[in-house]
């Protein structure tokens, strides 16, 4: 893009937006002034802030939750070694689940965007039909992308089913794109020139180009240019085997087993060996290592770890809760 | 009289469910309060529905049911009383007709002597009966897709309802459903008006008071106001007219409340890029209508229609931010397109090897060698100097290559009109490009054939080629499975034909693309079918008459089953029609005897004046008949046809067939095989259904 001097440009935007950690402050007060328990970014990568435990595991039972959290999230496929200015191998999700999700949460969600400083009345804003879907979770539901002025800024998701199994309670889950959301409301055309912090003595600015680009350019290049493709299929056949392993072990477990036992068992730890298989597919399919007819087949391996392992879990919690109910009585 | 109104508050419905829920709550209370006798003599119903709400208000309701009276038939008299004192049968009834004993009267009737009593029912309020019944009426609407929410999953609709408005003139009528309970309040728009609640004071009121709150609740009005101030915007702009467009008109009214349009504009310089991607661009993906200049073409402009009334201030932020959308997506768009050139389409066959079109008919290369054999095949059968086969060849060549473009990947919906933009940029012949272009056309049935004769046989050559693979493999369509939608590629190669003038067979097609005739042949039948019954509207009799003679000829079967609609009503026709299938029964029921019948008739033994005639008139009429059909005159053929009647009406008023002498039955039964063999080759009369 040539640097034109744009006269459409409203001068009172200028500086007037958040930076990019003030509108993730901003949220997660929001949120935790509203009973939302904030947790940190999962330490195992995904594709989405929908495959943290934290979503994908809680949604499933009868418990409530209620939890906010940032997703760093990574797409090999859309990495453009930081040349493209509206795209990015790893961006950042800001998730929310209420489950059950309480009647006025679209009202909640506006105030939430007048809280990371839009003026609701200056804006256009709509709830355009937009079901999602994660076939390889077992996952779906539906709900709107929430537009603003035309550019799409949040996913608004009514759960409705995960890990193959119907939703009761159902959960309400509102993903906001932060790089997104924060370059519209700072106005500018590259992510890489939005203001990550600015300091409060100098004024001086830190740009998401200055704290990411290197990221994108190397995490770009290893899942286009570098991975070892051989090796990449050796750790997806690794972490899948052992995977499987701890799913048989969970079946397995004795119908006398006790609490301890119960609680103890690995479900959490196979859950991150299925990411870890999701991802690695998602670097084999960045890297074309995976033809047309292979893909169906492996996707099929990586929805066997998913979905057992939320079938695992729902079923690890009600055997405890079973027992809890015995030895409570 | 009373006016009764319900509204349903909702989360955003889908625009695309709007119309059809509307219209079916409007018509679910009407059969509900007719059901209930609540309607009174000249009921009036409007229905309003935006995305937040449905509604219906029905005018002339009665405000409570009649009383009314029933005759009720009880036990036999016998069991009704015993040394002259009822028993409980007795009891039990006039209990259940709500009267005393003595008040029961006997009937007699063909089983014997019963007890029967008037029961008269008092009539229920509008309202108690609302609040029972409506519930169930409004959880029985349809929507495409459903969701739960309450804990519990106690009902399923399309999203969460927020509120019900149910008023019987100035009194709430007590609903209660999903977990609401009607009020007399609805809501105004979300961010012009806020949360407050916006009284309903009665149902006269609505419009009126939704309007105060800053919504629109008329489908109609909302789309009037939305075009009327496209014009308006419009004329902002020198020389320029927005591209109509009624579906998308038909969206945004749908997705709005309170709708307004602005004006924005675009970088000149992507007006570059074929205006196929612009229009896609902001049409499917922005929601924004395209401005053109007088002579159609587009101007760096759209107009976006607005959920809200902006002021100057929110207008300028409005404009910028969907200026800004549109500018990076055009960007992404240009990149595309450069990178794109650096390929050419040529370059681009050998990179189809790695695209599979379907695992076990391998890589869309593999598809393209076969096209273009089918493609020259028909060909082949086409008169020289009806098309350009060198073009037709290089087309089918490259019609795919544009799968492999950043353009295609991004933009699915464009793949072919790429392909085509591509071919002229890169210097192919109009031919070659118009051919790639419309070559997946016609999409569905609203959907245009290809334009140029080599566009149409490439479809058709593509279109046969997946039909015949699928079926190869025994992936045909089954019930209403049809993934690799087979059904409407055949569609599509049945509109082709019956719209251009191509002198194609549907045999010389199946043919073309090899195995599995038989199979496909009757395929291709069953969509013809379809095609003149449900797209071209034709009588299910009609239709079954014309397809009983298996036509191969798809322009020549649309005329004989227009022909053959156009005499239908006639009497001498259906009198024909009803002739023709007495004769088949005769010829059916002798045939199941073991009767026979021979080409040659020995005419010697007909001696009745009424089959001699039949037997002169019908071989007349039979070579006229020939001749009128040859010449595709079917109107023709089946007057002269119609004329028989007063000869076959003689025959079966004076000539007995089924008569003990053998070689005189064999004899007449020849003549009606003869007869019906002669004119039953236009269409099969014999289906065609008589009136009265």
């Amino acid at each position: 893009m040539p640097a034109v001097a744009d006269p459409t440009r409203p001068a009172h935007r200028a500086g007037a937006a958040m930076t990019f950690q003030e509108t993730l402050f901003a949220l997660q007060r929001f949120w935790a002034e509203r009973g939302c328990v904030l947790q940190q970014p999962y330490d195992v990568e995904v594709g989405a802030g929908t495959m943290s435990p934290d979503t994908f595991l809680r949604v499933l039972g009868p418990k409530p939750v209620r939890i906010a959290y940032a997703q760093p999230s990574r797409r090999p496929a859309d990495g453009r070694y930081g040349e493209n200015p509206n795209r990015l191998y790893k961006h950042t999700q800001f998730q929310v689940v209420l489950k059950p999700p309480p009647a006025n949460i679209q009202d909640l969600y506006l105030q939430s965007l007048e809280a990371i400083g839009i003026t609701l009345s200056d804006h256009d804003i709509k709830f355009e039909e937009d079901n999602w879907e994660w076939p390889v979770g077992g996952a779906w539901g539906v709900g709107w992308q929430v537009m603003m002025d035309g550019q799409e800024i949040t996913q608004f998701t009514y759960f409705q089913q995960c890990g193959g199994l119907d939703l009761d309670p159902i959960s309400g889950e509102i993903t906001y794109g932060l790089e997104r959301l924060t370059q519209f409301l700072q106005d500018v055309d590259s992510i890489y020139d939005m203001v990550w912090a600015r300091d409060p003595d100098t004024g001086a600015v830190t740009t998401y180009g200055d704290i990411r680009l290197p990221e994108e350019e190397q995490l770009s290049a290893y899942s286009f240019d570098y991975a070892d493709t051989a090796r990449l299929w050796e750790h997806l056949g690794a972490y899948e085997a052992e995977c499987l392993a701890l799913l048989q072990g969970q079946k397995s477990l004795p119908d006398d087993a006790g609490q301890t036992q119960l609680r103890r068992f690995p479900v959490l730890g196979a859950y991150e060996l299925a990411l870890k298989c999701s991802h690695l597919f998602n670097l084999l399919d960045a890297r074309g290592a995976i033809s047309v007819t292979e893909r169906v087949a492996v996707m099929a391996r990586i929805r066997t770890l998913i979905v057992g392992v939320a079938k695992a879990y729902a079923d690890q919690g009600e055997r405890i809760a079973v027992l809890g109910g015995k030895v409570a009585a | 009289m009373a006016d009764f109104l319900l509204e349903i508050g909702l989360e955003e419905v889908p625009a695309r469910m709007l119309a059809s829920a509307e219209a079916e709550l409007a018509r679910r209370t009407v059969d509900l309060l007719r059901r209930e006798r609540l309607l009174g003599e000249e009921p009036k119903v409007e229905s309003y529905s935006t995305p937040r709400r449905l509604a219906a208000l029905v005018r002339g309701v009665l405000p409570r049911q009649a009383d009314s009276e029933e005759e009720l038939l009880g036990p036999p008299v016998k069991a009704a009383y015993r040394d002259g004192k009822p028993t409980a049968a007795a009891e039990a009834f006039a209990k259940k007709a709500g009267v005393t004993v003595e008040a029961l009267r006997t009937t007699t009737n063909a089983k014997g002597e019963y007890l029967t009593a008037t029961a008269r029912r008092t009539g229920r309020d509008f309202a108690a009966i609302l609040a029972e019944e409506l519930p169930k009426e409004i959880a029985g609407i349809y929507w495409a897709k459903t969701m739960h929410w309450r804990p519990g999953k106690p009902e399923r609709f399309v999203r969460p309802v927020q509120w019900l408005l149910a008023l019987l003139d100035g009194e709430v009528v007590p609903l209660e459903w999903a977990g609401r309970t009607a009020g007399p309040m609805t809501y105004g728009h979300r961010v012009l008006y806020g949360n407050a609640p916006v009284i309903v004071r009665k149902p006269n009121d609505y419009v009126a008071r939704l309007t105060d709150a800053k919504v629109m609740p008329s489908v109609e009005e909302r789309r009037h106001r939305i075009r009327k101030a496209l014009d308006r915007v419009c004329r902002s702009v020198p020389g320029a007219r927005w591209r109509e467009d009624h579906p998308l008109v038909d969206k945004v009214t749908h997705m709005t409340e309170w709708p307004s349009v602005i004006l924005g504009s675009f970088e000149p310089q992507y007006l570059r890029l074929p205006e196929e991607v612009l229009v896609t661009v902001m049409r499917d993906h922005q929601n924004y209508f395209a401005l053109e200049s007088s002579d159609g073409k587009l101007l760096p402009y759209f107009l976006a229609v607005l959920n809200t009334e902006p002021d100057a201030h929110a207008e300028a932020i409005i404009r910028h931010g969907n200026e800004r959308v549109l500018r990076a997506r055009f960007n992404d768009a240009a990149f595309f397109y450069d990178f794109d050139q650096r390929t050419l389409l040529s370059e681009r066959v050998a990179l189809l090897e790695k695209v599979t079109f379907q695992k076990d008919l391998g890589s869309y290369f593999a598809k393209t060698e076969r096209v273009r054999a089918v493609a020259a095949q028909l060909a082949a059968h086409m008169p020289e100097g009806t098309l350009d086969r060198a073009a037709l060849d290089a087309a089918a060549q490259l019609a795919k290559t544009d799968l492999t473009t950043e353009m295609v990947k991004e933009f699915t919906e464009l793949q072919g009109a790429v392909g085509g933009l591509y071919a002229r940029a890169q210097g192919h012949s109009a031919a070659v490009a118009d051919a790639i272009y419309a070559h997946y056309q016609p999409v569905g049935m609203d959907d245009a054939i290809p334009p140029t004769v080599e566009g149409q046989v490439l479809a058709i050559a593509d279109k046969i080629d997946t039909i015949s693979g699928m079926f190869g493999l025994g992936l045909q369509p089954t019930g209403s499975k049809d993934p690799f939608a087979l059904r409407r590629a055949a569609n599509g190669i049945i509109k082709i034909l019956a719209e251009s003038s191509l002198p194609l067979t549907l045999s010389q097609i199946v043919n073309a693309a090899g195995s599995n005739n038989a199979q496909i042949q009757s395929f291709l039948a069953e969509r013809l079918e379809w095609y003149l019954r449900e797209v071209r509207g034709a009588a299910y009799d009609v239709v079954k008459a014309v397809m009983a003679t298996a036509p191969d000829d798809v322009r020549d079967a649309l005329a004989r089953v227009e022909a053959v609609a156009a005499v239908r009503g006639s009497d001498d026709f259906s009198a024909i029609a009803a002739a023709f299938k007495r004769m088949k029964n005769i010829l059916e029921q002798a045939s199941a005897k073991g009767e026979s019948v021979s080409a040659e008739i020995d005419l010697d033994l007909l001696t009745e004046p009424a089959e001699r005639t039949l037997a002169e008139e019908s071989a007349g009429r039979a070579t006229r008949v020939a001749r009128l059909r040859e010449k595709g005159n079917y109107a023709g053929a089946l007057a002269t046809i119609a004329e028989l009647r007063p000869a076959v009406d003689a025959f079966f008023d004076k000539v007995m067939v089924m008569v003990p002498d053998v070689a005189l039955r064999q004899a007449r039964l020849s003549l009606l095989a003869r007869v019906l063999g002669d004119f039953n080759q236009v269409a099969d009369f014999s289906e065609i259904v008589i009136a009265g």
